[in-house]
């Protein structure tokens, strides 16, 4: 696998696509039954782009999301993230991928109740390797950014559900990746503490970040500067003025 | 991500659940506490008969009465013939007929009550001679032992063993004090220094601790009384060396035979033995019993592996989604892996240090309960250690290896 540092293109032509996919389909096989949950996907998201995708349960945005985030490989077709094809890498490639270019928000928070919120923040920046002093250094910046710095040493369940998802967010922002996808970051939150982590969302795309949020909630997904419909397994695109944008299909 | 890293990762994830660790933990505790235990055991119960072998020393042959082959039906009963006389004594310690014979000690037993001022004692009184200190290898604590006028004039003297003198004089010396014995005052000349064989182990000899030694004149016509004045219970032969110690046998039991006018060998009316060879058997007999308790012990270890292997399955159940989280996070199936049997290994090496601190509380404060000698063996105790740790890892794998495969979706999906 040929490594490169983060943010730095591969091949040329991809150097402002963060997201390249190509006709993806993925199929799930049970026992002699196969379910396609997504049947031929194309999307170009570039650098600095804030993309909601959005749709009904069993629409396949779950698998989208899990591809997009590496968590899971394509059936057929071609996923390039950053200028790196990563739809063929093995598992161990995948969360080398996934630690380096992703930062994930989950709706359930996904934080660790026997760490504080530090330790929580600087798990990714563990797994890659980065110096102790180093890695909580980092961990308190995000924190700060996210406007948790008093709360460093807290452990989960001493924080609000709001601060719980604020926490997530600086942990998906501390390894500077190149891409922050948010699966129904509010989902869990009530509108006050949803409207706040919304903003912060707003607030790290104004600073340049790509941003993929996927959600079922049209108002959620009316803060993303383009909206992707998906539907039985196929994309189509909501916002015609993203003249830019090549949705197929 | 580094191994400093990882047993960090590992000794937090024992931390975070406390109580299932702390009774994980338990379940080695208990196996490897059990092994030092057991092996301590063991390991007394030889301990202690090496040192009554040393006590009676290798050299040493012993002459009884009786057949040794009772199997031909018509002969006496073993032992009950009082067929070794003071002539077969004499006839042994001829310098001549015996040259591999060091000394012979004549010995009269039977066992008296004895009589300390208001204290009383039943014990093994035995008539012999002066050679019976050297023959037995053992020495005085204080005052003097039997000497050759004694034997000759049949005087009331006697040598207590240590625990017989403890027994009956609490308080004060008991050289100079005066012991009844069946009727007769015999005055104390001097004291045995114990051998450290304690009483509950062996039954093939009786404590050599617990005794009274007086002359066999003595013994003969003023205290046992009955059968013949000449003859005696058993003759202890010291041969020159332990490497004489056959050649002390072929003369002994040439020397009998011919003064008992026997001249088949199988006919013989006395049995010569090696002390040796007596608790030989009783050895092995401990060496069953540690192994017999080491089985017990090992199962025990098993189970609390087993133990291990249960929690850490159901650890990596409970924390699937935190293994999905990781993963997403970036951590490698490796990395999953490596962390989970850092938790097993740190939860055996938990439960190995503490059951070696256990055992060995054990076998220090367990002896005085029991009465059994026990023996601390650092080698039980730095392999029990090992054994601690490559349970934790045997037993790990399986887990750690179930929650490196898991895949991410799945693991994060679950509620």
């Amino acid at each position: 696998m040929i490594t490169q540092p983060t943010g730095t293109p591969m091949v040329e032509v991809a150097r402002d696509n963060v997201i390249e996919l190509e006709r993806v389909t993925k199929v799930y096989r049970t026992g002699s039954i196969s379910v396609a949950a997504l049947r031929g996907v194309s999307l170009t998201i570039k650098e600095g782009e804030y993309v909601a995708i959005i749709g009904p349960s069993g629409s396949g945005k779950s698998t989208l999301m899990h591809i997009l985030g590496c968590l899971d490989v394509p059936s057929s077709g071609r996923y390039h993230l950053a200028g790196e094809d990563v739809s063929h890498m093995s598992e161990t490639a995948l969360a080398e991928v996934r630690n380096r270019s992703i930062g994930f928000v989950f709706q359930q928070f996904n934080l660790l109740s026997s760490l504080t919120a530090w330790q929580n923040v600087e798990l990714p920046l563990t797994y890659a390797g980065v110096a102790r002093s180093e890695r909580k250094e980092r961990a308190m910046e995000a924190l700060a950014r996210v406007g948790l710095a008093g709360r460093v040493n807290h452990r989960p369940g001493e924080l609000s559900g709001g601060q719980q998802q604020r926490v997530a967010v600086a942990r998906a922002l501390v390894t500077e990746p190149d891409l922050i996808l948010a699966d129904e970051p509010t989902g869990n939150l009530d509108s006050k503490s949803a409207a706040d982590v919304m903003r912060l969302m707003g607030d790290l795309y104004e600073n340049g970040r790509t941003i993929v949020l996927i959600t079922h909630d049209s108002d959620v997904a009316g803060a993303a500067g383009r909206v992707v419909g998906i539907r039985d397994g196929l994309l189509s695109e909501r916002d015609e003025s993203h003249l830019e944008s090549q949705s197929i299909r | 991500m580094n191994w400093l890293e990882t047993l960090r990762t590992g000794v937090n994830g024992v931390r975070s659940h406390r109580m299932r660790s702390s009774l994980t933990v338990l379940g080695i505790l208990i196996g490897i506490a059990g092994v030092i235990i057991a092996v301590g055991l063991g390991e007394g119960a030889s301990s202690q008969v090496t040192s009554e072998i040393n006590a009676l020393g290798s050299n040493v042959l012993t002459v009884t009465p009786g057949s040794s082959t009772s199997t031909t039906g018509i002969r006496e009963a073993l032992g009950s013939a009082s067929t070794l006389t003071m002539a077969d004594v004499s006839a042994l310690q001829s310098r001549v007929d015996a040259p591999d014979i060091k000394a012979v000690a004549p010995i009269t037993s039977d066992d008296e009550v004895l009589t300390a001022g208001s204290e009383t004692a039943t014990t093994s009184v035995q008539g012999t001679t002066t050679s019976w200190l050297a023959v037995r290898g053992r020495t005085l604590a204080e005052g003097r032992f039997l000497d050759n006028q004694d034997v000759k004039d049949h005087t009331a003297v006697g040598v207590l063993g240590a625990t017989t003198a403890s027994e009956l004089f609490t308080r004060g010396d008991p050289v100079g004090q005066t012991v009844d014995v069946d009727g007769v005052p015999v005055t104390i000349v001097g004291v045995l220094t114990s051998t450290g064989a304690s009483s509950s182990s062996s039954s093939t000899t009786s404590d050599p601790d617990d005794t009274l030694i007086i002359p066999i004149s003595t013994g003969a016509e003023r205290i046992f009384g009955g059968t013949s004045r000449n003859s005696v219970s058993s003759i202890a032969i010291q041969s020159e060396s332990a490497g004489d110690l056959t050649g002390a046998y072929q003369e002994a039991d040439h020397l009998l035979l011919q003064l008992h006018g026997i001249t088949t060998a199988s006919d013989a009316d006395f049995t010569i033995t090696s002390e040796a060879s007596l608790i030989a058997a009783d050895t092995s007999v401990d060496h069953t019993l540690t192994i017999l308790l080491g089985g017990i012990a090992a199962v025990s270890l098993i189970v609390g592996g087993i133990g291990v292997m249960n929690i850490m399955l159901v650890s990596v159940t409970e924390r699937i989604r935190e293994i999905g989280l990781r993963k997403a996070l970036g951590a490698t199936p490796r990395v999953i892996r490596r962390q989970f049997l850092v938790e097993a290994s740190v939860l055996g090496i938990l439960g190995g240090i503490l059951g070696v601190v256990a055992g060995i509380l054990g076998v220090l404060y367990l002896p005085g309960l029991i009465g059994d000698p026990m023996t601390t063996s650092a080698t039980a105790a730095v392999g029990a250690l090992a054994i601690a740790l490559a349970i934790g890892v045997l037993f790990g794998v399986y887990p750690a290896s179930r929650a490196a495969a898991l895949a991410p979706i799945d693991a994060l999906r679950s509620e």
